[in-house]
């Protein structure tokens, strides 16, 4: 079962320059959680500071009990090892070979055979597509394989808490499809709570029970993944649309000049409705997906203090589910 | 009362300001301060020296790593260093041998240039060599490593890279340095003889007797210890710069410039404060 994620009051700044500032969420225990934002928002300096990586100057990351940005680093090192993390680039390490450097967490944290080992290795490699490839080197392969390679070694230690730093980009959508569905499926086998940092919508609609996103130093919201898919906050409909009339500009936002002239040119834009798409399930032979389950009886209860639109997405939802029917199919899949 | 509302109804609220895109600045002192940067990067070096020094009794202790580095430093340091001694030793031997003679006090050249060699020219010749040839080696690999976040993986999964990586290559560098500088010694003080019997008509029984008229045997410990300590700041200041370079490839490029730099600069300053320190508590045979 995974552990609870709590942040408070995160503020984190390099220099003069504020990152972003007051972020505070949980990460309920078991459930798969997204964060969006356009790039250069910070997202990846948010990973790092939740596994203690990065200090941020204000705040705490609670995990377990332990501090990760405030507690001594004999305790943050201790609870690093519930985690996984998934590097933007795998961060394999290049003198070691693929199947050396998935094997390094077991060699360094367990006691465990070497033929054991081999067997959990090889394993892992076949999930993410990567057998028959213990021998390359990480500078052998593409960015895309370096990168389900990096996933492998996150996952080895089965890990309570997994972190992925945008395990879509230079993946092509057949595999960032496989990606997702390989996710839901990792989070329905070990339980482990989950953080996706991404800029792919796909991803996004489809993969998460809880959703949140960075904006503009903030946080713009989190919660139920039905809340930002419904939300009309500008910034939110703009980013999940890909549009480029919106609060979201080429650099990191527009000025009030812009802003103005853009409305004028087009006036006020109206927000395209959005269908918000079955969250995927687990494979067929998997059991049911416990943190999805907590999720809909932690929604449920609270339904009431949600927006009116996500309230309807998340009824809308459910009933289908409790119809027993499996999810609608997708327009263009042929029976 | 109240009048009813009279005129055209207000405008419709305006859109909520945009926050201004100049974000008021926080002033943090310390970065106006030229000095207080290095001050900081002097900090952070001896921290970790001092994490060095802790995690080098840090159960479980990585042989493989120090062998392979060992072999490694050794390996490329090894030959540069002989060709250089020889030389080295013979400038030592000439010059002294001619100064010796102006003096009138031929009989003791070998005592005298077999100090210079022990005493300075070995530890320094190995401290340039482990700094200049091992040091960039070390510093472009851990930078390279860190850029490619090798580093955070490693602590990400609970392993500290100064445990891994950086004990054993202090370790083999301080290692590599104590042997050398005994190989620098041999070969040093033997070019010296060669050279002052056959190029300056030097006696080689006086040669050989004066070694114990003016050397003892601490001049041999004091040499071995200050390369023993240069090998551990070679190292150290190798592992810091590879650890924090700048950003991306270029940055790599000149931390390892900056190392054998720095390095360079330490080990002069510290060969001065142990030298003085050595004269002051063990007094010259003789005096």
């Amino acid at each position: 079962m995974g552990i609870e994620v709590t942040v408070e009051g995160l503020t984190m700044s390099f220099g003069s320059q504020t990152i972003w500032r007051d972020v505070s969420l949980t990460l309920p225990a078991g459930e798969v959680s997204v964060m969006l934002g356009p790039s250069g928002t910070g997202k990846t300096v948010f990973l790092k500071s939740l596994i203690g990586l990065l200090k941020p100057e204000k705040g705490r990351v609670l995990v377990d009990g332990v501090d990760m940005v405030g507690d001594s680093d004999r305790k943050v090192f201790a609870a690093r090892k519930k985690f996984g993390l998934m590097f933007q680039d795998g961060a394999m390490f290049g003198s070691m070979n693929l199947y050396d450097n998935i094997a390094f967490p077991l060699r360094e944290h367990t006691r465990k055979s070497e033929k054991e080992i081999r067997r959990i290795v090889l394993e892992r490699m076949d999930m993410v597509g990567l057998g028959g490839e213990e021998r390359k080197l990480p500078g052998q392969i593409s960015g895309g394989m370096r990168k389900r390679a990096g996933l492998a070694r996150a996952l080895v230690l089965d890990p309570q808490i997994i972190l992925c730093d945008e395990p879509d980009s230079g993946l092509d959508p057949v595999r960032t499809a496989y990606l997702s569905q390989l996710l839901i499926d990792v989070n329905t086998r070990t339980d482990c709570t989950m953080l996706i940092v991404t800029h792919n919508i796909e991803i996004a609609s489809t993969v998460p029970d809880n959703m949140g996103m960075l904006f503009r130093r903030d946080l713009v919201t989190f919660g139920p993944r039905e809340v930002l898919l419904t939300s009309r906050d500008p910034v939110v409909a703009q980013f999940l649309r890909g549009n480029r009339h919106g609060p979201i500009g080429m650099s990191e936002e527009k000025d009030a000049a812009t802003l103005a002239a853009e409305a004028e040119r087009f006036g006020s834009l109206k927000v395209r409705e959005m269908e918000i798409p079955p969250q995927l399930e687990p494979s067929p032979g998997l059991p049911e997906r416990m943190g999805a389950v907590r999720r809909s009886q932690r929604v449920m209860a609270n339904l009431h203090l949600l927006p009116a639109e996500a309230q309807e997405a998340i009824q809308n939802a459910h009933r289908r589910r409790s119809m027993g029917g499996p999810p609608p199919p997708v327009p263009w899949a042929s029976a | 009362m109240t009048a009813p509302p009279q005129g055209p109804p207000p405008p419709p609220a305006a859109p909520e300001p945009m926050r201004p895109r100049v974000q008021p600045v926080k002033v943090n002192p310390s970065d106006y301060m030229p000095l207080a940067g290095g001050l900081r990067q002097t900090g952070q070096m001896f921290a970790l020296a001092a994490s060095v020094l802790r995690m080098t009794f840090k159960r479980p202790f990585q042989v493989r790593e120090l062998i392979q580095q060992f072999w490694f430093i050794a390996s490329v340091t090894i030959l540069p260093t002989a060709l250089v001694s020889i030389p080295f030793g013979a400038v030592i031997a000439l010059q002294v041998g001619s100064l010796a003679k102006q003096l009138g006090a031929q009989s003791l050249t070998g005592g005298a240039s077999v100090l210079a060699v022990v005493q300075q020219a070995s530890p320094l010749i190995v401290a340039l060599l482990i700094a200049g040839a091992a040091g960039s080696a070390i510093c472009a690999d851990l930078g390279s490593r860190t850029i490619r976040e090798e580093m955070d993986a490693m602590e990400v999964m609970g392993v500290s890279p100064i445990q891994r990586l950086i004990v054993p290559r202090v370790i083999a560098c301080m290692a590599v340095a104590f042997c050398l500088n005994g190989l620098v010694s041999v070969v040093g003080v033997a070019g010296g003889y060669f050279f002052n019997v056959a190029l300056q008509d030097g006696t080689p029984g006086a040669y050989l007797a004066s070694f114990s008229a003016l050397a003892q045997l601490p001049d041999l410990y004091v040499g071995q210890t200050k390369a023993v300590i240069f090998g551990f700041i070679a190292g150290v200041v190798a592992a810091y710069r590879g650890l924090h370079p700048g950003a991306g490839p270029k940055g790599v490029g000149d931390a390892v410039n900056q190392s054998v730099v720095i390095a360079f600069l330490l080990l002069f300053m510290v060969n001065l404060a142990i030298t003085a320190i050595y004269i002051q508590v063990v007094p010259p045979k003789g005096a």
